[in-house]
């Protein structure tokens, strides 16, 4: 933990309490018989970016979308070990689910929009989950745009079809939508993937002022992305978790030979 | 080649509008205000509308659609959410096969459970069986458009906190509701000129009737008596029934192509 940033701290400072833990421990999983993770184990820091590398089909994304139990849909999936959010298992079938997608929220690749007015958007999570008042809701809306960095172009149109914005508008528009819920935990996956640099780059500054307030985990397939965004990197290859650690350390000096060859790219 | 598909397609549009000419011709001139307001006639006075067989064909719809959407949709929900199951591709594969079932069988169904049991026939029986002939329609037309909604709607909802059954009825079935109302509406166009179901279920009434539990008149079935009577007047009077039911169908088709229509009108893909 001695790496982290001046901003990092700053964001520590703020009395907000420490949540958004996320532990890992020997998880495995399953699509039907076909293994895909194979005994990770990390942990997630609050307050930080956690990237996860490697190259198509290592089971990145897979692992990202059990953290908040998005396979949950898919027939024929199962798991052993645990993911311990706040020393709670995620994975036990008691938890609420409902609840804990509210908890960590969830940005896709291709941006998502619902076919609705941009306000409606934003406000679709907080409307089911804490049915605020409508000055509540309009408070609410606005600090999430404005945490999205999203406000100042969308003010005078909030109730404008979301559709009408550009692909990296709607993006920034998603992760307001997941803010609004207030979580703990921000998982992204690949979500500049679809973007344009200067898109992009917005993103990645977002993800610095976020990450003063929650734990953020994103998929990336761009190594100099994961450099620029992260504070501790984790490259998957076929499965398995083969390196975790600070990022300026597994980019400079890794540990892995198979991690040396996919940043240096041999392979992937 | 392209000259002998243009052909094919002008051939395949060609008895509607044979049809269609058929009928202004035939029909036009019984076509008037009374046609609309007034009672049939008794045979040898000259006049007379169908009034009774236009509100019964209003009713048996009503009927048929209070019981076959509500169903159809349903179905056509469960459908596209357990596209894989097992129970799905049973009731996918016998909605198919209803769906090609001669509506004349469909008629002799309804008249053995719904007509003689109680021994008499009634708008009731006749609305259940044009039903039945709606749901595979309604279920399957639902299906495709729940399908089409994207999975990454679904998830987004989902990753948001939102429980499936309401993810199912707030993004998804909100999304697809053109396509499902254009489907429905299509059901209707099909069912508002059956006359097989109704020959021994609704059966027709020559008087004004809107109970539920005694026989009703319907526009197919007021043209297929009327057709084969013997008087030339009651001739004129089925073609111009015949005219407003395609007509009717037409405009219905017409409401379907304008709300199919505007569902790609807004947004971007």
């Amino acid at each position: 933990m001695t790496d982290q940033s001046p901003v990092t701290r700053a964001g520590n400072a703020t009395g907000v309490p420490q949540v958004g833990a996320v532990a890992v421990e020997n998880f495995s999983f399953w699509y039907g018989a076909k293994q895909a993770l194979f005994d990770i184990s990390l942990n997630l820091v609050p307050r930080e970016v956690t990237a996860l590398i490697g190259p198509s089909g290592c089971g990145k994304s897979t692992f990202l979308r059990s953290i908040n139990r998005m396979h949950d849909l898919l027939p024929g999936t199962r798991s052993t070990g645990r993911i311990l959010l706040d020393g709670e298992d995620v994975l036990d079938r008691r938890l609420d689910v409902v609840q804990l997608r509210q908890r960590i929220g969830m940005v896709f690749q291709r941006s998502n929009p619902f076919p609705k007015s941009i306000y409606d958007n934003v406000a679709w999570g907080p409307r089911l989950n804490r049915r605020p008042s409508r000055s509540e809701l309009d408070e609410i809306v606005e600090q999430a745009l404005r945490r999205a960095a999203l406000w100042d172009e969308v003010k005078d149109r909030l109730r404008t079809s979301a559709l009408g914005l550009s692909g990296g508008q709607q993006q920034r528009l998603c992760i307001a939508r997941a803010l609004a819920n207030e979580p703990e935990v921000l998982l992204l996956d690949e979500p500049a993937s679809a973007l344009d640099p200067i898109a992009t780059q917005r993103i990645e500054e977002l993800l610095w002022e976020l990450k003063k307030e929650l734990t953020i985990v994103i998929v990336t397939h761009n190594l100099q992305q994961a450099g620029r965004v992260s504070d501790r990197t984790a490259f998957f290859y076929l499965g398995q978790l083969i390196e975790y650690g600070p990022t300026d350390q597994l980019f400079t000096a890794p540990r892995e030979e198979r991690t040396e060859a996919y940043i240096t790219g041999r392979f992937g | 080649m392209i000259a002998l598909t243009v052909l094919a397609a002008l051939l395949a549009t060609l008895p509607l509008v044979l049809i269609l000419g058929l009928l202004l011709k035939q029909g036009a001139s019984s076509l008037n205000w009374a046609f609309f307001t007034a009672m049939p006639k008794p045979v040898g006075e000259s006049g007379g509308g169908m009034a009774n067989a236009l509100a019964g064909t209003m009713m048996l719809i009503a009927i048929a659609s209070a019981i076959g959407l509500p169903v159809g949709i349903g179905a056509g929900m469960y459908l596209a959410e357990h596209r894989g199951g097992r129970l799905a591709s049973v009731v996918r594969f016998l909605s198919d096969v209803l769906n090609g079932l001669p509506s004349i069988v469909v008629g002799i169904f309804a008249w053995q459970f719904l007509v003689r049991p109680v021994k008499h026939f009634s708008a009731l029986a006749g609305g259940i069986a044009l039903a039945v002939m709606m749901i595979p329609l309604v279920a399957r037309a639902t299906e495709e458009m729940i399908r089409l909604v994207p999975n990454s709607l679904r998830e987004a909802a989902l990753a948001l906190g939102y429980p499936r059954w309401r993810t199912s009825l707030t993004v998804v079935l909100r999304t697809a509701l053109p396509g499902i109302v254009t489907g429905a509406l299509v059901a209707v166009a099909r069912i508002a000129g059956e006359t097989a179901p109704l020959l021994f279920t609704a059966f027709g009434n020559q008087f004004w009737s809107t109970s539920l539990t005694q026989p009703i008149s319907a526009l197919p079935l007021q043209i297929f008596s009327y057709a084969i009577s013997p008087y030339e007047e009651w001739h004129s009077l089925a073609w111009a029934g015949a005219l407003v039911l395609l007509a009717l169908v037409l405009v219905i088709s017409l409401i379907a192509r304008f709300v199919t229509r505007s569902r790609f009108g807004h947004g971007h893909d």
